[in-house]
């Protein structure tokens, strides 16, 4: 009996990864095919995404920037339509901004689907897409100075004076809030260390999971007001907002595969280790 | 055109994934057409994003004063001379000492101040749970910071708190290697809702 565990023991210490790439895979899958409904409740980081964009008032604007790349696209994505929704609900008008250059088709996506397809809202009047500016932390300090200065003409070539959302508004302290969808460098940080500091402008965000944990500390210090980490955080968020999107329908087939990845963690440091030991003797 | 874009994005994931049983030609035409394309929207997107508003239309709308930024663009590209590569310091110059002024002061007040700032708490709130929670905050500060202090030996008290350090940095390090196979899975989940769902439409 010891010996046939062993065997297996020694066969699973071998065990060829293409073997595990197919459980990871039905992992997955099979969720998404067969939800399961596993429910998560939603924490004080998210709360706190959520109230601040709440605690806005009506006809308000905010800035939207949307720092990331169709590389991020499953965790950002649903976080990104679910803060436009959000806004649009709430009637706060939205100025966004794009410091990555393929963040400009998303951003205007997101506005397609929610902003104009769900809730009729106007280019140029409810929201703005200024587009993108190369300069990552020059251009953030730029807009401390004159947001129309900075960004002279919108996405579509628009002056920006000419728009009537952006009538009166110079700087950061025409806004009251910075949502940031951000996907690295420059993102979250950047927005913290160089306009949060300096402006003193209450700041959201939404990143990948792989940063996430960099920003918790900003939480602690009050820098940051709300964070959403990856796609737990989108889904999170979106069960805040009342809709199910690909955040919510993930996290089945998340925590499926933690499950599994867990579960090899764990069978191969026995494997290793067993084996090791008979090795040695 | 939207049913051809999808049926071609789903190829190109099988292409990619067939990495997983081996390496294989498909893999290889997958991988040279997404860096070629890459390679190429990027410049196309530098060119209409950057270049063109930025520089180019300002410049013939008669602002000669870009002239200037010009020029020091001009300068990068001496690098590839022998003979004039030093001209491309002037303009590397400029850049690194624009951001380096810009950073200094973000992290100094961002990061340095205000993170010190949030570090100074009352070890007695009120509540055992809140005190806990501030000694544990300040006493795994101090001991990775031990950990970090280089000029006296770990041996002793010192030698204790830099090893309580490590096992403070090994429980952030769990921590973020955690959100990192979670962001990995997230991506597999997208691609996977792609193919079953917009492609292969198994999932209403």
């Amino acid at each position: 009996m010891k010996d046939k565990i062993v065997r297996i023991l020694e066969y699973l210490d071998k065990l060829d990864r293409r073997i595990i790439f197919i459980f990871i895979a039905a992992a997955v899958a099979l969720p998404l095919l067969f939800p399961l409904d596993i429910d998560f409740s939603v924490t004080p980081p998210v709360r706190g995404f959520y109230d601040t964009i709440q605690s806005v008032p009506e006809g308000s604007k905010i800035l939207l920037s949307c720092d990331y790349d169709p590389g991020s696209l499953p965790e950002l994505w649903p976080m990104h339509v679910s803060a436009v929704r959000q806004l649009c609900q709430k009637n706060i008008k939205i100025v966004c901004t794009q410091l990555w250059p393929a963040g400009s088709p998303l951003a205007e996506a997101a506005f397609e689907e929610v902003a104009l397809g769900e809730f009729n809202k106007e280019y140029g009047v409810d929201f703005v897409n200024l587009g993108f500016k190369e300069g990552r932390e020059v251009v953030m300090v730029s807009m401390g100075t004159s947001i129309p200065k900075t960004f002279p003409t919108d996405y579509h070539g628009n002056r920006v004076e000419d728009l009537p959302i952006m009538e009166g508004m110079e700087n950061y302290e025409d806004l009251d809030l910075i949502v940031n969808i951000s996907g690295g460098l420059p993102g979250t940080k950047e927005w913290i260390l160089q306009v949060v500091s300096r402006f003193h402008i209450p700041l959201v965000s939404g990143c990948t999971a792989v940063v996430a944990p960099e920003f918790y500390p900003y939480l602690q210090s009050g820098q940051l007001q709300g964070l959403l980490g990856g796609m737990k955080g989108a889904a999170e968020y979106e069960k805040l907002v009342g809709i199910t999107g690909l955040g919510r329908r993930g996290m089945d087939s998340q925590s499926v595969s933690h499950i599994i990845v867990f579960l090899f963690i764990l069978i191969g440091n026995i494997a290793y280790f067993t084996t090791r030991k008979g090795k040695k003797k | 055109m939207e049913l051809i874009g999808t049926w071609l994005a789903a190829g190109l994931t099988l292409f990619i994934f067939s990495f997983l049983y081996r390496d294989n030609p498909f893999y290889k035409f997958a991988e040279h057409l997404y860096v070629g394309i890459s390679a190429g929207y990027w410049v196309s997107l530098q060119y209409h994003n950057v270049f063109r508003p930025n520089l180019w239309d300002p410049l013939m709308r008669g602002d000669l004063t870009l002239l200037i930024p010009f020029a020091l663009g001009v300068l990068l590209f001496t690098r590839f001379t022998k003979k004039f590569f030093w001209l491309s310091r002037w303009a590397l110059a400029l850049i690194i000492g624009i951001f380096a002024g810009i950073a200094i002061i973000g992290y100094g007040t961002g990061d340095l101040i205000r993170q010190v700032h949030a570090n100074i708490l009352p070890l007695w709130t009120g509540d055992w749970l809140g005190s806990f929670n501030n000694f544990l905050l300040i006493f795994g500060v101090l001991t990775a910071l031990i950990y970090f202090f280089f000029s006296k030996e770990h041996k002793g008290a010192v030698g204790a708190g830099a090893k309580i350090g490590i096992w403070f940095l090994m429980i952030s390090f769990g921590a973020s290697f955690g959100y990192t196979v979670m962001s990995r899975m997230s991506l597999l989940i997208g691609r996977v809702y792609f193919l079953l769902g917009d492609w292969l439409r198994l999932i209403s």
